[in-house]
């Protein structure tokens, strides 16, 4: 129900953006572009932002022969949920700027369509495949087995094998040869934990809250991560800020079940301000704008995540603290680039603060709301993570 | 409309309710006769498509640059997006075994949830509840599906039936509120919705059900043994004996209405349930038997898609198949024919839809874009009426005078 009403705030949206771009028509009309409308202009302000984004701006696309399609193909969220599946388009945007790839993408309404959209793509003759997300793995996995010769990749999933994985059977061996494909996997709780003790440096009312999506890991790894950086903050600062919406020991939290409903991101940010929340990380894609509204009237603050929410979605720019980055982008790039470079996947991708592969926005608005202390912190704690190698071992160092 | 004055002179019509069962009647189809009731949905397909056209259209931005410098090209650039967006739908919905087989894959749960709508209307009752009804069925199903180690024989027919009776009990459940206290099906099958809901996210999460090895809600897979059988070696032609058991739904249905006596009194409840009563027949008890069969459709539905595409259940792995049941089974006009042509069109708006973004980049949005069209324009009769300049308005008025008197 929820993407109907989207699909209808898309239309009018992009009714508008036809107004839009109608104005600008001084005959001096350029050759046409290949992606809709809607995408191109919601991404282009965001190729600049992300800090570890590898491409410049300036860069002139030569135009060299369409050396691969490359295809997308999302989760139920949608690819302009300005958060999770658009960051792994971004990547796919910067591949056709930099490398002349033709790309493609395919929204998937539910978990039926998974299957037949693989399916059409791999018709469709596409070089390379990723498909964004945690959901998408066990019809990724099939697939992988059906077509041998098809290169993977996929988002938040590595091909492991153990009872119950969806890469192998239940004797936890292997379905098939999954080296076609190449998992990307981002240790998100990195830069969650460093989110986590900027919510508890800033907060007034001492507490702070989060809530997800589904309870999958990719989802509770940013929970786990921002939990875990609020009581190091209570440990190493004497404070009792409190956390609520997940508890890393019982993995159990808030969860609004889907990865669509903007009204339940309202509703659970509405309830977790009434316990007295200030600030707010939802992990649920586009459910989070629903927060940032509800943050917007109700005068909180919210923490994005994927990306930098402050550009992705600027209408909301005053409640966003940060973001916990999560550069899909980068790893969809750099794989693609393999694809071409050596024709084949590479191994497995993880994404780390040491690499760039996760981290934690800028502060934009609120720069000079935040201790200078704090951000201080907030630097050695990040150096300090990587001088250890990794959220675990700095933890028990 | 020219039947308005006669609204008027007729006090019977003043009451109120009178105008609203008129209306549900034009807008379900129940009780028009077969060519009016034919023409309206044909009209709305067609009207819905023609205004798609327009949308897509308008969102061709370059086409719509051009236009300002260059009106022949851009004519031609617009047309050709719109010939080629079509073409691309046909061909996804049509064109070879492995499109028409998602055609059919995506219709059968479709035809099983619209069946559950569409009885309901013809006894008078809203069943907004297939959702809800679909996730216990497809639930009960996933259950005997890996608990139970049977010969397949056995194992899927009890699979089905058990996703049937656990629909049945879901949509039970709203006839019973109904016959029993008054509380109005709409609300109670809508309240149903959400309960089922979150009672599926509760249950996946059980160690009985949730796939061992797994944090996430997600419940053990489906023994092969239980799983509709495919017709094809092929795995990329995933056509499974779903559609055989929609279809045999239907015809259920069917000999059901207009064949037996229980269907006659179903029938004759939606048409007035007072002369009904006065008529001898048990009319609470007829509200919880449609509700049941209705419910038990939808159950059928979720099992189908268990049993077939997904092999195990995920948190609302029904993705609001039981709300687009509503649009269909009013595009059926409520007949259990008319349901399958619905299904088989929806579906394959639904696999053509796949083809029309991949080979043209016209979102797939456009095809909610459609759906949502055709149930404007169904639920507008007398708007296609006025479009078309249709001569159905004198039968319409017939029937109009025919019910106020």
């Amino acid at each position: 129900m929820m993407r109907r009403r989207l699909a209808l705030v898309a239309l009018l949206a992009v009714f508008g953006l036809v107004v839009a771009a109608c104005g600008d028509d001084d005959g001096g009309t350029t050759a046409a572009p290949t992606t809709t409308a809607a995408t191109t202009t919601t991404a282009a302000p965001t190729t600049t932002a992300a800090p570890t984004t590898t491409a410049p701006p300036e860069t002139t696309t030569t135009a060299a022969p369409i050396a691969a399609k490359i295809c997308e193909i999302t989760d139920v969220g949608g690819i302009d949920d300005k958060s999770f599946n658009e960051t792994a388009w971004r990547g796919m945007e910067l591949a056709r700027d930099q490398l002349g790839v033709e790309v493609a993408y395919l929204e998937s309404q539910a978990a039926t369509d998974y299957r037949p959209n693989i399916d059409a793509f791999v018709n469709e003759g596409c070089e390379l495949i990723i498909t964004v997300g945690f959901l998408l793995a066990n019809d990724t996995a099939l697939a992988a087995c059906d077509y041998p010769d098809q290169k993977f990749a996929i988002i938040d999933q590595q091909p492991e094998f153990y009872p119950g994985s969806p890469w192998a059977d239940a004797d936890g061996n292997p379905l098939c040869d999954f080296s076609q494909v190449r998992g990307l996997t981002f240790a998100t709780d990195e830069a969650a934990f460093l989110a986590g003790y900027l919510a508890a440096g800033m907060t007034q009312s001492g507490v702070v809250g989060t809530f997800g999506g589904i309870n999958i890991p990719p989802v509770t790894i940013f929970m786990d991560g921002f939990v875990k950086g609020v009581r190091y903050y209570n440990e190493l600062n004497g404070t009792d800020v409190q956390a609520l919406g997940w508890n890393p020991d019982t993995a159990e939290g808030l969860f609004t079940g889907n990865f669509e409903s903007l009204d339940d991101g309202r509703a659970f940010g509405e309830n977790l301000n009434d316990e007295g929340a200030d600030i707010v990380l939802p992990v649920a894609g586009p459910v989070g704008l629903g927060t940032a509204a509800a943050a917007q009237e109700r005068g909180f603050l919210v923490i994005g995540v994927d990306a930098d929410q402050y550009l992705t979605a600027p209408e909301f720019a005053g409640v966003w603290l940060t973001s916990i980055l999560k550069n899909m982008d980068v790893a969809v790039l750099n794989t693609i680039t393999n694809v071409l470079n050596l024709g084949s996947v590479g191994n497995l991708y993880v994404g780390t603060l040491a690499n760039g592969g996760v981290g934690l926005a800028p502060y934009h608005d609120l720069e000079g709301t935040v201790p200078a202390d704090l951000a201080a912190a907030i630097e050695q704690i990040k150096a300090d993570i990587i001088a250890a190698g990794g959220l675990a071992a700095f933890l028990t160092s | 409309m020219s039947d308005r004055p006669e609204l008027e002179q007729s006090p019977e019509e003043k009451k109120p309710g009178r105008l609203g069962s008129r209306l549900f009647r034009e807008i379900t189809g129940v009780g028009v006769d077969w060519r009016s009731a034919m023409l309206v949905p044909l009209l709305a397909v067609i009207t819905a498509l023609i205004v798609s056209a327009v949308i897509i259209a308008i969102t061709d931005v370059d086409a719509l640059r051009m236009w300002g410098s260059k009106p022949g090209e851009a004519a031609a650039e617009t047309f050709g997006t719109i010939r080629d967006a079509y073409v691309a739908l046909f061909k996804g919905a049509f064109w070879g075994l492995k499109a028409f087989s998602e055609t059919l894959i995506a219709a059968a749960p479709l035809i099983l949830t619209g069946l559950s709508v569409a009885i309901g209307f013809r006894a008078g009752l809203f069943n907004i509840g297939p959702e809800g009804q679909m996730l216990m069925g497809g639930l009960a199903a996933t259950i005997i599906g890996f608990y139970f180690d049977l010969p397949a024989v056995i194992h899927l027919p009890f699979a089905l039936l058990g996703g049937l009776v656990a629909g049945a009990i879901w949509g039970g459940i709203p006839g019973l509120l109904r016959a029993k206290t008054g509380a109005h099906e709409v609300i109670t099958t809508i309240m149903l919705n959400w309960i089922a809901i979150r009672f599926i996210d509760w249950v996946l999460k059980t160690s009985f059900v949730q796939q061992g090895g797994r944090q996430d809600p997600v419940s053990k897979n489906v023994r092969p043994s239980a799983l509709l059988p495919r017709f094809f070696d092929d795995p990329t032609i995933r056509l499974h004996a779903g559609v055989i058991v929609a279809l045999l739904a239907a015809a259920f249905i069917f000999w059901l209405l207009y064949r037996t006596t229980i269907g006659y009194q179903f029938r004759a409840v939606g048409y007035n349930p007072d002369a009904a009563h006065y008529a001898g027949m048990k009319v609470t008890w007829m509200y919880v038997l449609v509700m049941a069969i209705a419910g038990g459709m939808a159950g059928l539905g979720g099992a189908n898609q268990i049993l077939g595409p997904l092999v195990r259940a995920t948190p609302g792995f029904s993705a609001g198949i039981g709300f687009d049941a509503i649009a269909l089974a009013l595009l059926g006009r409520s007949h259990p024919v008319g349901v399958v042509l619905a299904g088989l069109l929806f579906g394959a708006l639904e696999a053509g839809g796949r083809e029309m973004q991949v080979a043209t980049d016209v979102s797939i949005d456009l095809i909610l874009v459609v759906q949502a069209l055709i149930v404007v324009f169904i639920a507008a009769p007398a708007l296609i009426r006025a479009i078309y300049r249709v001569r159905t308005g004198g039968e319409a008025e017939r029937i109009t005078k025919g019910w106020a008197a």
